[in-house]
């Protein structure tokens, strides 16, 4: 299975990079841009093929290592 | 006291480490890989030095804070082992646990290679009694990513139990929350800080302002 994880910065953790992007779309010309935030989005390739086990294990993944709990969110999508 | 310097892959900053710990404790620290599952035997003091570990991959420091020796690093804190941790060693000891709290990107987004002043917030400590109470001295800083940043409650605690190591003393630019520029473990035995006292030990290099960290804990 594939899992997606997203991880976010939480809200009110200041964004810089998110605020420099929305500066530049607004250079752009992108007038209607309110706020951006950045954050990143892993693939993880499973070999365990129940969709609630591998969601489980990806969970652990994001708590333990892809997100830091202090600073970041996550959510994790599976794909069959 | 005993050091040992761990090794990890894209530290660069170890050799400033090494110079000022043989300056100030008589010999060099011993060299550990991070492969490593052990300190060596008697080891008093663990350093982390900067750098890039693991080319800052995910989040700076995550991926150093899993290797195999911080097992043994966190067996070390966890008997009252001193810890010191700066710059990206500061990244990995907050990434392992060990220290409270997270290092953002600077919020000003721009790397930050320049001097800076630090005010010592407590003199009593093994890594800061060989300052005077209030004393405030000058110190290089190299980062992207030294925004420090807790939980409120976190920071409160760490301002009520008195853990604040450093605080910056001039501007403020990395955007760190209450000016925090270092903190301590609860037992004061882990001490991680951003910028770099190892940088100025030696007059030849424009000033020993950062000498007394490393004249403390050799006296320890």
């Amino acid at each position: 299975m594939k899992a997606i994880v997203t991880v976010m910065l939480k809200t009110g953790v200041l964004d810089p990079q998110g605020k420099a992007i929305g500066h530049a779309l607004h250079n752009l010309g992108f007038a209607g841009v309110g706020e951006v935030r950045m954050g990143k989005v892993i693939e993880l390739e499973l070999a365990e093929t129940d969709a609630a086990r591998a969601r489980q294990e990806a969970e652990e993944m994001a708590r333990k290592l892809l997100a830091n709990p202090v600073i970041e969110s996550f959510k994790v999508e599976i794909l069959a | 006291m005993q050091a040992a310097l761990l090794l990890f892959p894209g530290i660069n900053r170890e050799r400033d480490m090494i110079q000022a710990v043989r300056q100030s404790f008589g010999r060099a620290p011993a060299i550990v890989w991070h492969k490593e599952t052990e300190l060596p035997a008697g080891t008093d003091l663990v350093i982390l030095p900067g750098g890039f570990s693991f080319g800052d991959y995910l989040r700076c420091g995550a991926m150093a804070a899993h290797s195999p020796v911080m097992r043994a690093v966190r067996e070390h804190a966890g008997r009252g082992g001193y810890v010191l941790g700066v710059c990206n060693g500061f990244q990995i000891l907050t990434e392992a646990g060990l220290l409270p709290g997270a290092l953002l990107r600077n919020a000003g987004l721009r790397f930050l290679s320049m001097e800076t002043r630090l005010s010592v917030e407590r003199a009593d400590t093994v890594f800061t009694r060989n300052w005077a109470p209030g004393a405030v001295f000058r110190a290089p800083m190299a980062h992207g990513d030294g925004n420090y940043t807790a939980r409120t409650e976190t920071l409160d605690r760490l301002e009520g139990e008195g853990l604040v190591a450093f605080r910056y003393a001039d501007e403020n630019r990395n955007g760190s929350a209450r000016r925090i520029a270092g903190v301590f473990s609860p037992n004061l035995r882990v001490l991680g800080l951003m910028p770099h006292p190892e940088d100025l030990v030696d007059p030849l290099l424009g000033g020993t302002d950062g000498k007394p960290l490393f004249d403390s804990l050799a006296a320890a």
